[in-house]
């Protein structure tokens, strides 16, 4: 099939160093010793941990539950025992630690009743569901939640589906070694896909320096007798990043603040479609990756790696050379170097490079920039670095996002190509993780003034219920005394009318207003009165009464002690006792 | 007459720009003083009245009436600096020492429930009922440390709020200096 092919602005093409890694086909890595499995692998809510030190697990038992609805399920990568659930050093640059369930295999691998799904049979949300709790996430290496993105948009039809195989990135070398391997499988996967979105076409790219994943590909779509397109796109670095190979693809850009689902457009890892498909029909869980092994080693492979794997017992399977100084997880580009070898293989690990100096020259000295311009000439997302350098470096973090900051896929290119060696991406991450930081500072300040006017408002109001409730208590009282005490004026008007029935009926009514007044004092200096008089029969009940009652020995112990009490100068000798004895 | 003429025109001219002046300043009036505002929005909303005031709104008001800009210890060094980019005044060393971000902890076995700290708290992030255990909401505590002094059996402790994985952030790239080798004397 001929087709437009359209190019994005700059890209590089560093050394490719794939070759080492393709010559032998997957293998099956072993059991390693222990398997320590982080609970929060993909983007969005944190897994809950469903299991306890001690439990047995299968493998492929659920481990950490998915938490709201961006967050996808954990799960056993083999079966044996919970050794522990509790922090552990991530596969992180920040060498920080984070819930992680650690399990001790029996070497049995035995699965959990793997369920064949007909998804055919079931609707579109039962799928995306069983894809969630199975841990189906992308794994290109930004690790989203796959059910999120199968829904398709109700306002914009979907036109295009984006399969990525370009694997764009030096070194790596998983995606092609599964497109060879497990055409089919990642075929069909891709037919769920299909089937969930609907759109009008299906587009797998391939960079062309895959020649055997595309041919293997090809193949395998005539024999499903799917329809898709397998397409070569030019070996340019970063034509494996979404929005780069959509618009190679497709010719659409996607805009800064959009998706591609806006234009219609929703792309997917090839590894991706493969677990989803593992998922569905044979009942697997996400257990285990592709990850290819390389770099300063004698035989640079892929492995299918159980996850939780600690990445020095894998690396060991290629056998390092001895002059190795550390794990780089990812590519050169855009990998980092793992704080720790321990470090377990996460769902994000595509790839291992062992590195040493010979590999990894050191960097020569940051020197100042020149503005020569070559790191906007190179930036995949037409953004302009050095101006974002000048304004992360002098920390103006505002500028920085004028200058769109937030496009920036961090793919390294300015890097690489910066003549004065400076690490421009690390000053944009650092300029964004400041922003982030400040954007959190600031919704915490709103929530707090908030909560704060919130808080004084509910004082307020409580304070003028309670005022108010008063008030009209006062006013039920003054007018329950103002009835009571017209009745009592009432008493001797009727009688003062019985004895002159002469008199006019209207006027016993007026006598009775002035008396009322004074009636109404009277009755409330009573009430007082008698408050008074039942204070102080309560005060005289509560006096203590156990000075009655004494027999002449404790009368005598008594006095003794207030005799004593007396001499010590403690008290006040009693008022009985005349003043002028005292002094003697 | 002329001189008539253009004082006739100059006194109309003002009658009708005067009484534009009048419709504009009922018409676009700007409800409250919107610097107090500015000043508030740099404030971190701890609402802890550590500043003197009892609240970030006072000391915001304050500020806007010539108070001094370095009294609020939870905004840090950096808020001095935004207060004092926005109101054109000097850069202060701030008036208390610096502490990092903590939240408030009740240790809920001594807790006696007499609900003071729940009074205290200027943002309700404490939940608890007389005679019940109570217990802060980590997410909503400003770390203000207003419960502090209410609570008669001290169950209330500050915590700092350490770096995890959700809050780490990227370092500024440090350019590493290296000792050159001292050349040997010929």
């Amino acid at each position: 099939m001929l087709m437009n092919l359209f190019k994005f602005k700059g890209g590089v093409k560093p050394p490719t160093n794939k070759t080492q890694s393709v010559g032998l086909p997957i293998a099956i890595a072993p059991l390693p010793s222990k398997l320590v499995v982080p609970l929060h692998q993909s983007i969005g809510g944190m897994p809950r941990p469903v299991v306890q030190a001690g439990d047995k697990v299968l493998k492929g038992q659920l481990i950490g539950e998915a938490d709201g609805r961006i967050s996808a399920a954990v799960h056993a990568p083999t079966s044996g025992t919970v050794v522990d659930v509790a922090m552990h050093i991530q596969p992180h640059p920040s060498g920080l630690d984070a819930l992680c369930v650690v399990i001790e295999p029996d070497g049995k691998d035995e699965w959990i009743d793997r369920q064949p799904l007909d998804y055919a049979a079931m609707s579109p949300e039962q799928v995306r569901e069983h894809l969630q709790q199975s841990g189906v996430v992308g794994l290109g290496g930004a690790v989203f939640p796959t059910h999120g993105k199968l829904t398709a948009s109700k306002t914009v039809p979907m036109e295009e589906m984006v399969i990525n195989g370009a694997e764009c990135e030096p070194f790596i070398t998983c995606d092609d070694l599964l497109m060879r391997e497990r055409a089919e499988e990642v075929v069909r996967g891709i037919g769920i896909f299909r089937d969930l979105l609907r759109p009008k076409k299906v587009l797998i790219g391939i960079e062309d320096n895959k020649p055997e994943a595309a041919a293997a590909m090809r193949a395998a779509v005539a024999a499903v007798g799917e329809d898709f397109a397998v397409i070569q796109v030019p070996t340019l670095y970063p034509a494996g990043g979404a929005k780069q190979l959509i618009r190679v693809l497709t010719g659409k850009e996607v805009p800064a603040a959009k998706r591609s689902t806006d234009l219609g457009v929703q792309c997917f890892n090839v590894a991706t479609a493969y677990t989803a498909w593992r998922a569905i029909a044979h009942g697997e869980p996400v257990v285990s990756r592709l990850v290819t092994v390389t770099g300063n080693v004698h035989d640079p492979r892929n492995y299918e790696v159980l996850i939780g794997t600690p990445m020095d017992e894998l690396l060991k399977l290629a056998r390092p050379h001895p002059d190795t100084d550390g794990i780089i997880m990812g590519g050169p580009m855009m990998g980092f170097l793992v704080p720790d070898v321990h470090v377990p293989v996460i769902k994000a690990t595509n790839c291992l490079i062992a590195h040493d100096d010979r590999l990894f020259p050191p960097k020569a000295p940051e020197m100042p920039c020149i503005r020569c311009g070559a790191c906007a000439q190179a930036c995949p997302h037409e953004l302009q670095p050095f101006e974002m350098y000048w304004f992360s470096r002098a920390k103006n973090f505002g500028k920085t996002q004028e200058y769109n900051i937030f496009d920036c896929i961090e793919c390294g290119c300015c890097s690489f190509v910066c003549p004065s060696r400076i690490p421009l991406v690390q000053y944009f991450r650092f300029a964004k993780s400041e922003i982030w930081a400040r954007e959190r500072e600031k919704n915490a300040a709103d929530q707090a003034k908030t909560r704060f006017e919130f808080k004084q408002l509910r004082e307020e109001r409580e304070k003028a219920d309670k005022a108010e409730k008063l008030a009209k208590a006062a006013a039920a009282q003054a007018a329950k005394k103002a009835a009571e005490a017209a009745a009592a004026a009432a008493v001797p008007a009727d009688a003062s009318a019985e004895a002159t029935p002469s008199a006019s009926g209207p006027a016993p009514a007026q006598t009775s207003a002035v008396p009322a007044v004074d009636a109404e004092k009277a009755a409330k200096m009573a009430t007082i009165e008698a408050a008074m008089a039942r204070a102080k029969a309560q005060r005289e009940a509560v006096q203590p009464k156990n000075t009655e009652n004494l027999t002449s020995e404790q009368q005598r112990a008594a006095s003794d002690i207030e005799a004593r009490r007396v001499a010590a100068h403690l008290i006040e000798p009693e008022p009985a006792t005349p003043a002028g004895e005292k002094t003697e | 007459m002329d001189i008539l003429l253009a004082i006739a025109i100059m006194a109309l001219g003002a009658v009708v720009l005067g009484a534009l002046l009048g419709f504009a300043s009922v018409k676009f009036k700007v409800e409250g003083d919107p610097l107090i505002e500015k000043i508030e929005a740099i404030l971190p909303q701890t609402q802890c009245g550590q500043c003197g005031y009892p609240g970030c709104k006072p000391y915001a008001e304050a500020i806007a009436n010539g108070d001094e800009i370095n009294k609020c210890p939870p905004g840090g060094v950096e808020g001095v600096q935004r207060l004092a980019d926005l109101l054109g005044r000097e850069v202060k060393p701030l008036d208390a020492e610096e502490k990092p971000k903590q939240i408030a902890i009740i240790d809920e076995n001594t807790c006696i429930g007499c609900t003071l700290c729940i009074q205290a708290c200027p943002v309700d992030a404490i939940v608890g009922a007389a005679k019940q255990m109570h217990t802060i909401v980590a997410q909503q505590c400003t770390g203000c440390e207003l419960c502090l002094p209410p609570c008669p059996v001290e169950c209330i402790r500050m915590e700092v709020i350490d770096e995890n994985i959700d809050n780490w952030k990227w370092k500024y790239p440090v350019v590493e200096i290296k000792a050159a080798a001292l050349q040997k004397a010929a």
